[in-house]
C-alpha cells in the first residue's frame, strides 16, 4: 500500500466520524444529529477529525503514530457512548458508522507499519511485536463493541470485558481450578509422559530389533485417539488427579517416542565414526552426540504435547473430578449458563497454555541456538 | 526354485515385519497378564461372596471372562467388537457400525470445512505481508485454547440459533484440523525457491498463474502431509465434541454411556472402533496421495 492510499484512508476515517454528526446514534430518543446534544463528545469528535487530519498530512511513522492516537481516541469515545444505555443494546447507523472509522484508520496503521522497513534490528523486532498486538486489541474491540452496541444476549456471547471482570473478581477460585488442572494433572503426567518416551526412544535406538518394531507401532498410536483413554484412567486411578496425569502421560508419550527415535537416528556417519575413533562409550556418545542431535525433535515434541497435555487434563475432566479444576468449571458453568465464567476459565486455560509454549519455545531457543532454523 | 530356509528368512517382507510382530506378540502377553493381575482380586471377591470353594484354575477363568473387568482380556475385547460391529443391524443403537457412522460423519464434515478454511488462510497469508505478521501469531495462539473447553458454549450457543447435531460437533474438529493445514500449506506455498519464482516473473506471469502453475503443484507434498495429521485430529475433535454434550449417538457417546455404567468391554470396544475408523481414514489419504503423486509424474 502507498503512500496516498495510506493518507486516502485517514481522510476516510476522519470522514467517517464527521457524517456522525448527521446520523443518529441510538435508534429511540432523540432522533437526528444526537451527537449535538453531548456538548463533549461533539468536541472529541472535532478533536478526532483534527488528529486524522493531522495524520493524513504526515508520512512514515509520524503518521501512524497520529492515526493510532486518533483511533484510540475515536475507540474511547465508542465506549464512552456504550455508556448510556440509551446507546446500548440499541446503537444505530451513525454509531457503526464511527466504529467502521476506527476499524479502518487501525487497519490503515497496521498495514502501514508492515510496510516499514527499519534498519535498526531493536525497532524491527518492536514493530514485529506491535503488528499482532494492534490486530489482537482491534479484534478484541470489535468484539466488545458488536456485542454491547447490538445488544447480544450475554447467554449468546458475553463481552470480554465482562468476561476480563469475571476473571477479576473470581480469581480464588481460578487460582485453584489452575493448581488442580495445571499444576497436578498436566505437568507432572507431561513430565512422566515426555520422560518416559525419552527413554524408550534411547533404548530403541540401542537395541535395532526393538526399534524397528516400536516405530510403526508408535507411528500408529500417535495417530490414534489416544484420549478416549481418559474413562478407562478414571476407573483405575480414581476421580482426583492421578487419573488426569496418567491420560496426559499416555497421550505424550507417543509424539515423544516417535520424534526422539528419529533425531536419535539424525546424527551422521561421520559424527559417530569420529566418536568410535575417539574410542567414546555408548553413554558418552549418547550424552556427547545422539541427545544433542535429537534436541529440534525432542523440543518439537515438548512443543506439540503442551497442548496435548492441556486438551487431555481436561477431556479426563470430564469423566469426573474433585469439585476443582478447568474441565470441571466449565461443564458446570456452562450447565447453568454463566457464560462470562466460562469465558474466563477459557482465558485461564489459553494464558497458561500459551505460557506453558512460550517457556518450552524459550528453552528451545536457549539450548539449540546452533541449529540451522534458529539462524533467522 | 524351492523357497529355501535362508531365503525365508531373509526376504524383505519377513525381516521387516519380524520385529513388529514379535513386540506385538509381546504387548498381547502382558495384556493377558495385567488382566489377570488386575481383575484377580475382583473375581477372588466374587467367589469368597458366594463362599463357593474355588480353584486356581476357575480364579484364572473368572479373570479371563468377567462381566466388568479393570481389564478386559484382548479376546473378551475382540469379541465384544466383532459383536458390536456384525451382530447387530446397522441401523441398531447398540450397533458399533451405527455410532462409528454418526462420527464419522461429523468427522469428514468437520475435515472439509477445516481444509478448506485451512486452505483459504494459507493463501491469505502467503499473498500478504500483512495477514502474515498480524494473522500468523494469532493462529499459533488459538490452538493453545483448548478447544474441547470451548465445547460445551459452541453446543449451547449454536443450539441456541437453533443449529443441533451434526454442524456444532464439525465445527469443532474443524477448529482443531484447520491449524495443520494452514501451517503446511504456508510452508508449502512458499517452497518454490526464489530462482522458479524469478522465473514466473520473466514470463510476466500473473499472481494468479503463479498459484496454480508453481505455488499449487510444488505445494501438494505438503498438503497430504497435513491432511493425514489433520484427520485423525478431527477424528479427535468428532469423539471429543460427543463428550460434554451428552450426544446420544457416536463413538464419544459410547466412551461416556460405558464409564456412567462401569460397561468396561464396551469402552473398549468403542476404543477399537475409533482406531479402526482413524486407521482407515489415514489410508483413504495416503492411497489418494499415492494416485495424485503418480498422476503428477512421480515415480513409485
Amino acid at each position: 500500500m502507498n503512500r496516498r492510499q495510506i493518507r486516502l484512508g485517514f481522510i476516510m476515517s476522519a470522514v467517517c466520524v464527521l457524517i456522525t454528526l448527521m446520523l443518529p446514534l441510538p435508534l429511540a430518543g432523540t432522533p437526528v444529529a444526537a451527537l449535538m446534544a453531548r456538548p463533549l463528545t461533539f468536541l472529541l469528535t472535532g478533536v478526532i477529525v483534527l488528529v486524522f487530519a493531522f495524520a493524513a498530512g504526515f508520512r512514515g511513522l509520524p503518521a501512524i503514530v497520529i492515526g493510532l492516537v486518533g483511533a484510540g481516541i475515536t475507540a474511547d469515545m465508542t465506549l464512552t457512548l456504550l455508556r448510556d444505555p440509551l446507546i446500548a443494546g440499541d446503537a444505530a447507523s451513525g454509531f457503526w458508522v464511527v466504529v467502521i472509522g476506527v476499524w479502518l484508520a487501525s487497519w490503515i496503521s497496521v498495514v502501514a507499519l508492515a510496510g516499514l522497513r527499519p534498519r535498526s534490528s531493536i525497532f524491527r523486532k518492536a514493530i514485529d511485536l506491535a503488528i499482532p498486538l494492534l490486530f489482537g486489541a482491534a479484534v478484541f474491540y470489535l468484539w466488545e463493541v458488536v456485542v454491547r452496541g447490538a445488544g447480544v444476549p450475554p447467554v449468546l456471547l458475553p463481552s470480554p470485558s465482562a468476561a476480563a471482570t469475571k476473571f477479576m473478581a473470581s480469581l480464588p477460585i481460578l487460582g485453584a481450578d489452575f493448581v488442580q488442572t495445571f499444576i497436578r494433572g498436566v505437568l507432572i503426567g507431561y513430565a512422566i509422559g515426555c520422560g518416559a518416551g525419552l527413554l524408550v526412544a534411547i533404548l530403541a535406538h540401542r537395541f535395532e530389533f526393538l526399534g524397528r518394531g516400536l516405530l510403526p507401532l508408535g507411528n500408529f498410536f500417535s495417530a490414534l485417539p489416544l484420549v478416549g483413554v481418559a474413562p478407562i484412567m478414571v476407573m483405575w486411578f480414581g476421580f482426583d488427579w492421578p487419573s488426569k496425569a496418567a491420560v496426559v502421560a499416555l497421550v505424550t508419550f507417543f509424539p515423544m517416542l516417535v520424534n526422539a527415535l528419529a533425531g536419535l537416528q539424525a546424527a551422521g556417519d561421520i559424527e559417530r565414526d569420529l566418536m568410535r575413533s575417539y574410542g567414546a562409550s555408548y553413554a558418552q556418545t549418547l550424552i556427547k552426540l545422539y541427545l544433542p542431535a535429537a534436541l529440534p525433535f525432542i523440543f518439537n515434541a515438548l512443543k506439540i504435547n503442551a497442548t496435548l497435555a492441556l486438551i487431555g487434563a481436561i477431556v479426563a475432566e470430564f469423566f469426573g473430578t474433585p469439585t476443582q479444576g478447568i474441565g470441571f468449571r466449565i461443564s458446570t458453568e456452562a450447565g447453568r449458563m454463566a457464560l462470562d465464567m466460562v469465558w474466563a476459565e477459557i482465558a485461564l486455560a489459553a494464558i497458561a497454555g500459551m505460557a506453558f509454549y512460550g517457556l518450552v519455545a524459550l528453552a528451545e531457543r536457549v539450548t539449540t541456538f546452533w541449529h540451522p532454523s534458529m539462524r533467522t | 526354485m524351492p523357497v529355501t530356509r535362508e531365503a525365508w528368512r531373509t526376504h524383505p517382507l519377513v525381516k521387516r515385519s519380524t520385529p513388529l510382530v514379535a513386540i506385538v506378540a509381546v504387548l498381547i502377553v502382558v495384556w493377558y497378564i495385567g488382566a489377570v493381575l488386575m481383575n484377580l482380586s475382583l473375581v477372588r471377591g466374587g467367589f469368597e461372596r458366594e463362599e463357593a470353594p474355588y480353584t486356581t484354575m476357575e480364579l484364572l477363568e473368572g479373570t479371563m471372562s468377567a462381566e466388568r473387568p479393570l481389564l478386559p482380556a484382548p479376546h473378551q475385547v475382540v469379541g465384544a467388537f466383532i459383536d458390536g460391529v456384525f451382530g447387530y443391524a446397522p441401523t441398531a443403537p447398540r450397533s458399533l457400525v451405527y455410532h462409528s457412522m454418526v462420527t464419522l460423519s461429523a468427522t469428514l464434515l468437520g475435515f472439509a470445512l477445516g481444509a478448506l478454511l485451512g486452505i483459504v488462510l494459507a493463501l491469505a497469508i502467503v499473498h500478504s505481508r500483512v495477514l502474515e505478521r498480524s494473522l500468523m501469531p494469532w493462529i499459533i495462539c488459538s490452538q493453545m485454547v483448548p478447544i474441547l473447553a470451548l465445547a460445551p458454549i459452541f453446543i449451547v450457543v449454536l443450539g441456541a440459533i437453533g443449529l443441533q447435531g451434526l454442524l456444532p460437533k464439525s465445527i469443532i474438529s474443524a477448529y482443531l484440523s484447520f491449524f495443520p493445514i494452514t501451517i503446511g500449506m504456508v510452508k508449502g506455498f512458499t517452497s518454490p525457491d526464489p530462482m522458479q519464482m524469478d522465473l514466473m516473473r520473466t514470463w510476466s506471469a500473473t499472481s494468479r498463474q503463479v498459484l496454480s502453475k508453481l505455488r499449487w503443484p510444488s505445494a501438494v507434498p505438503y498438503l497430504f502431509a497435513s491432511l493425514k495429521v489433520a484427520i485423525t485430529i478431527s477424528l479427535i475433535g468428532a469423539i471429543v465434541a460427543e463428550l460434554p454434550t451428552g450426544a446420544e449417538a457416536g463413538i464419544g457417546a459410547r466412551l461416556l454411556a460405558g464409564s456412567y455404567y462401569g460397561q468396561t468391554i464396551q469402552i473398549w470396544s468403542a476404543l477399537v472402533a475409533a482406531a479402526v475408523l482413524a486407521s482407515g481414514l489415514i489410508a483413504i489419504v495416503g492411497y489418494a496421495e499415492r494416485k495424485v503423486a503418480q498422476r503428477m509424474g512421480a515415480r513409485s
